[in-house]
């Protein structure tokens, strides 16, 4: 017998070794796409056709279902860890001649007196999105907002290049330094918090995500506990929210005060 | 007839090489994340150090193993010389090459993605470059094998294949169409956006694509380890295997049925369908067939040694079996690892059982107790029985030997079962470090000490693998004659043509590929908005 008549009905092997495969291949495929997704009482299907095509996969949407409307909107934006990276020097002075509006309360060096937040060197992705945040509404502040309605596109770009591009001074008052609490460092795992160092520095750090040292610690009180009550909400995927609201009064404290104890000097190098 | 005993050398030396250094690194890495090593201040040199492991351990050991086993069995087997003798040192090379082109982005700490690359964290294009270099100089052993056996069979129309051959080569083709999951994953997605060509990435084809691989890879790992124990263990042991014909149906069985099964990796992932899962939940049940039929045949095989050298009673041949023998030790030890790791398995395949182990240290400990143990340990028996032929030089030392095996037994026992216990209670894989002075963890580090106990039993029995080796190289000559495999109670004289060609089982195995992998991989490439950013390994 030579390969030639391998493949026909004629040869036993080739008959039993597809038709078990096959038969097995369309058992398995019967159960799984039609007696199992019937086996769940909890989901209605229109018919057999719409059962397969769930058990797939298919891509569709429920028709009957709408959408919930979104009373408040939502951050729009979206960052990369390539978003503003080697900004020009033309771009880092636009940048710093449309800073002088904001030194009132962030300070002529980026360093604020006034319990708003440090920018000298604070990252360019955190800038543009707070900025893109306050100018759609998606994050809102009496002084803020006002400030950043008008901005284009190209000037957030190029403010957030400048802030990101001065050195991070040590910050107005700090106190001494004090010893990183359980929070920071550890989170609550079973409170699903994970560390505050995770994203924000001293453990690792991720796109989009603020340093903290030597920020005021009036403001980090108040924006987590703004975040707690979802008076803010524009964090992406909740992420911020989710954690605040599972932190205790106490645990804030600790991180407020920790964070705003740290000289900037210490943020890890990762840039 | 080994002719070209320096290409196959060189396989083997370059695998127990990276072997070590790999070895070092885990071992380092269970030290580190327990409560005896004092926690990494960065955990990026942990996540380093586990892509530098895993990529040694999944890509470059285990292939070079196959290839060097598959060179010596080409030569001894087919009694012929290896055909395109040019074309393997070139394969060979490829790999060297790759291997340091992947390794220099590991070691500056530019590709800690880990070795399933999990996108869309990305790390340097050079790292993927280096991997497909390694899979390159694979593909050309494929085709090598394809080759031979096809020359040997103009030369032999008719005849049988031999054992060792025929599964060789199926083990080359099962690793050919696998290893093409992750080259489209790599070539079509992840290398042109690590070449900065595009900035998203579709994170869940990506998973599928991989889910092709991963899966199969293992039983690629896993033929040397079934050759071994068809074709050497009777023969060094002094029996026969029990029937030629199970044999070759066992890893034609591997041929078809470990391809379509790769998503039960994916169980907990949302882009798949839940029918898809299950079809392949049911394939993966299926892959214990051939497993199941080779742990028959091989005891059936071991007890006719048995009964050869006068073991009588029902259970009474066992004890006539002779243990002093490396490759029964071997053996009985890879079978207890691998009774261990299957079940194990069974309980990772099934869909809900795996919802509770899903992501857990579970998962390591299982992959290595059945790849580190069962496997890995029969690959050490496969360089002990070639090396005197490989070498002309004896392996004097029995009884290092022996001590080299039991402790890697030992030491694969103690690592891994604390490894699965904690995973049980929800210890979550991939970690730099544990908290255990949390009280809600507290009471699993002393699995966890235990089991970087046995990850230093471990490294010492794999210093010790490569210093007898090594100094079976300067031992005194001696002429090992023609390397043998077993034979069979009954040598087939004729074998149907489905037992004795791979065709009709490769289109098989293409045809389930198609039917179990073929929707979702085009629902997903098809649909937009599936895209993510890709997240650069060291950017801010």
């Amino acid at each position: 017998m030579s390969t030639r008549d391998l493949f026909t009905l004629r040869n036993s092997h080739f008959r039993t070794g597809v038709g078990i495969t096959a038969a097995i291949l369309v058992v398995t495929a019967i159960a799984g796409f039609i007696v199992l997704p019937f086996a769940q009482p909890w989901v209605q299907f229109a018919g057999v056709w719409d059962a397969i095509c769930s058990a797939a996969g298919v891509p569709q949407r429920a028709a009957s279902v709408t959408a919930p409307e979104q009373a408040k909107r939502l951050s729009e934006v979206v960052l990369t860890s390539n978003t503003l990276s080697r900004p020009s020097q033309e771009a880092i002075g636009r940048g710093a001649t449309l800073a002088q509006r904001c030194a009132i309360c962030h300070g002529p060096t980026g360093v604020s007196r006034a319990d708003s937040p440090n920018l000298a060197g604070q990252y360019a992705a955190v800038i543009y999105k707070e900025l893109h945040d306050f100018r759609s509404g998606a994050r809102t502040n009496a002084v803020m907002s006002p400030f950043a309605v008008n901005l284009t596109d190209q000037e957030i770009a190029d403010l957030s290049n400048y802030y990101a591009y001065l050195p991070r001074l040590p910050a107005y008052h700090p106190t001494p330094q004090l010893p990183k609490p359980n929070i920071v460092i550890y989170g609550a795992p079973m409170r699903g918090i994970a560390p505050c160092g995770a994203c924000h520095g001293s453990l690792d750090n991720k796109t989009g995500s603020p340093w903290l040292e030597g920020q005021s610690e009036a403001y980090m009180k108040a924006q987590l506990h703004a975040f707690a009550s979802g008076e803010r909400r524009n964090d992406i995927s909740q992420q911020m929210r989710n954690i605040a609201r599972a932190m205790t009064p106490q645990e804030i404290e600790q991180a407020a005060a920790y964070y705003a104890s740290q000289p900037p000097d210490v943020v890890k190098a990762v840039d | 007839m080994l002719v070209n005993r320096k290409l196959i050398l060189a396989h083997f030396w370059l695998a127990f090489a990276v072997f070590g250094v790999a070895l070092t690194l885990g071992a380092w890495q269970m030290f580190i994340r327990s409560p005896i090593g004092t926690w990494l201040s960065n955990p990026e040199l942990y996540y380093r150090s586990l892509t530098a492991h895993g990529t040694v351990m999944g890509y470059v050991f285990p292939t070079l193993v196959a290839m060097a086993f598959g060179y010596a069995i080409s030569e001894s087997a087919l009694q012929q010389r290896l055909v395109g003798v040019r074309w393997a040192w070139a394969g060979f090379w490829l790999i060297v090459a790759g291997s340091i082109m992947a390794v220099i982005p590991i070691a500056l700490g530019r590709a800690s993605v880990l070795y399933t690359f999990y996108p869309p964290l990305i790390g340097n294009v050079f790292y993927y470059l280096g991997v497909v270099l390694v899979v390159v100089g694979s593909w050309i052993w494929v085709a090598l094998m394809s080759v031979n056996l096809r020359v040997w069979r103009k030369a032999n129309p008719g005849a049988p294949v031999p054992l060792a051959m025929f599964a060789n080569v199926a083990g080359s083709y099962l690793w050919a169409w696998t290893a093409v999951g992750a080259a489209l994953e790599l070539l079509l997605q992840i290398i042109p956006v690590a070449a900065g060509l595009k900035a998203t990435i579709d994170a869940g084809l990506a998973r599928i694509f991989f889910s092709w691989t991963l899966h199969a890879i293992v039983y690629f790992w896993l033929m040397p380890t079934y050759i071994a124990y068809y074709t050497i263990v009777p023969r060094a042991i002094g029996g026969r295997v029990y029937s030629d014909s199970m044999a070759r149906i066992a890893f034609i069985l591997f041929l078809v049925v470990s391809m379509p099964i790769g998503m039960h990796h994916t169980f907990a992932d949302p882009q798949v369908g839940a029918g898809f899962k299950f079809i392949h939940s049911a394939f993966t049940a299926l892959v214990a067939l051939p497993t199941l039929l080779t742990v028959f045949t091989i005891c059936a095989s071991v007890e006719i040694a048995a009964r050869l050298r006068g073991g009588r009673g029902m259970f009474g041949w066992i004890g006539a079996l002779p243990w002093d023998n490396p490759m029964m030790l071997a053996l009985a030890f890879s079978f207890v690892m691998l009774g261990f790791g299957g079940a194990g398995g069974l309980i990772n395949m099934s869909y809900q059982l795996d919802a509770s182990i899903h992501n857990t240290q579970w998962i390591t400990g299982h992959f290595h107790l059945i790849f580190g143990g069962a496997i890995v340990i029969m690959y050490f028996a496969i360089a002990y029985d070639l090396w005197p032929h490989l070498t002309g030089r004896e392996l004097i030392d029995i009884r290092l030997i022996r001590t080299q095996l039991w402790l890697w037994f030992i030491g694969m026992i103690v690592t891994t079962f604390p490894w699965h216990w904690v995973g049980i209670l929800g210890m979550p894989r991939r970690m730099a470090y544990f908290d255990f002075g949390d009280p809600a963890i507290a009471p699993q580090a002393l699995s966890v000490t235990l089991s970087a106990i046995g990850g230093f039993i471990l490294l010492a029995s794999g210093i010790m693998f490569i210093v007898i080796l090594a100094r079976g190289m300067r031992a005194p000559q001696i002429d090992a004659g023609p390397y043998r495999f077993a034979l069979a109670v009954h040598q087939p004289t004729t074998v149907p043509v489905a037992l004795n060609t791979h065709a009709l089982w490769v289109a098989l195995m293409i045809g389930l590929t198609l039917t179990n992998y073929g929707y979702p991989i085009l629902n997903l490439a098809l649909s937009s908005g599936t895209s993510v950013p890709a997240v650069y390994v060291g950017a801010q």
